[in-house]
């Protein structure tokens, strides 16, 4: 058991937990900065992966950009220190049946089905691969995914300022 | 690395996904349903990169597609919040309870 493993199992333990305190925790803050700290969990378990790149980006737009405006609204849009209402009891019913039940089933299917390794020599992720075959127009080229994602991202920015604008008053 | 099985970080990321579920249908506020689509999400990458790590390293495929899904998340994140500011300023109220004028 080396080193990269204790500190795998470690980080795995940590965001289960932060996952599960964003879930079950009743203030609604202090949901979003456990849903912080769970990412970061999911970003160091991406650096032992050898994924750097995934990792930084991980970083970069989830903690810095997503979580930030998350918890942005919330203070626009929440009364601080108060708690969520407690869930319903019929509801609560099937909301713990249904994941319970797909966790039962995707544990068996995965531990169950043998997973085979395929390939030859593996290619290493650096950011110069991932760039080279990201504007690639060959075979296995990525460049029309990457501008078909460039416009969904001005559609979404113009599209967001549209909606929060405030109207005129007339 | 090499040492931890594949089956333990796709029992990692399911627990996650189900994680994300339990809290997409139990909470009835739209911010806390879009952290669980948020933790949802990055169980959904870690698969992908686990996959492309363990069963095929010849490839980049499992990059790509993490790297497309965080791009789609953030759109998505941006015009959601955008969403739920209208609607607290017309309702007052971002409980989806409460929000019902377009429920027939």
């Amino acid at each position: 058991m080396s080193a990269s493993t204790i500190i795998f199992y470690i980080l795995a333990a940590l965001t289960l937990t932060f996952g599960a305190l964003t879930v079950f925790s009743r203030k609604i803050f202090r949901a979003a900065v456990f849903l912080l700290l769970s990412l970061i969990c999911i970003a160091g378990i991406y650096i032992l992966m050898e994924m750097d790149f995934v990792a930084a980006l991980q970083i970069v737009i989830y903690v810095g950009g997503i979580v930030v405006l998350i918890i942005f609204s919330i203070f626009l849009t929440q009364k601080a220190g108060e708690r969520l209402p407690s869930r319903l009891p019929k509801r609560l019913l099937w909301a713990i049946l249904l994941p319970v039940a797909g966790l039962a089933f995707s544990s068996w299917v995965i531990f169950n089905h043998p997973f085979a390794q395929t390939g030859t020599a593996p290619i290493e992720p650096t950011v110069h691969n991932i760039g080279l075959q990201l504007l690639n127009y060959d075979q296995y080229g990525y460049v029309l995914p990457f501008e078909a994602v460039s416009i969904l991202l001005l559609a979404s920015l113009v599209g967001s300022i549209i909606i929060a604008m405030k109207k005129k008053q007339q | 690395m090499e040492q931890v099985p594949l089956t333990h970080v796709l029992i990692l990321s399911s627990t996650l996904f189900f994680l994300g579920i339990y809290g997409f249908f139990s909470r009835r506020n739209l911010i806390t349903m879009l952290m669980s689509i948020e933790l949802i999400l990055n169980s959904i990458n870690i698969n992908f990169v686990a996959f492309n790590k363990y069963l095929y390293p010849h490839q980049l495929e499992g990059v790509f597609f993490t790297l497309f899904i965080i791009t789609v998340a953030a759109a998505e994140v941006s015009l959601s919040i955008a969403i739920i500011i209208n609607l607290f300023r017309r309702f007052n109220t971002i409980d989806i309870e409460d929000t019902n004028t377009l429920k027939f």
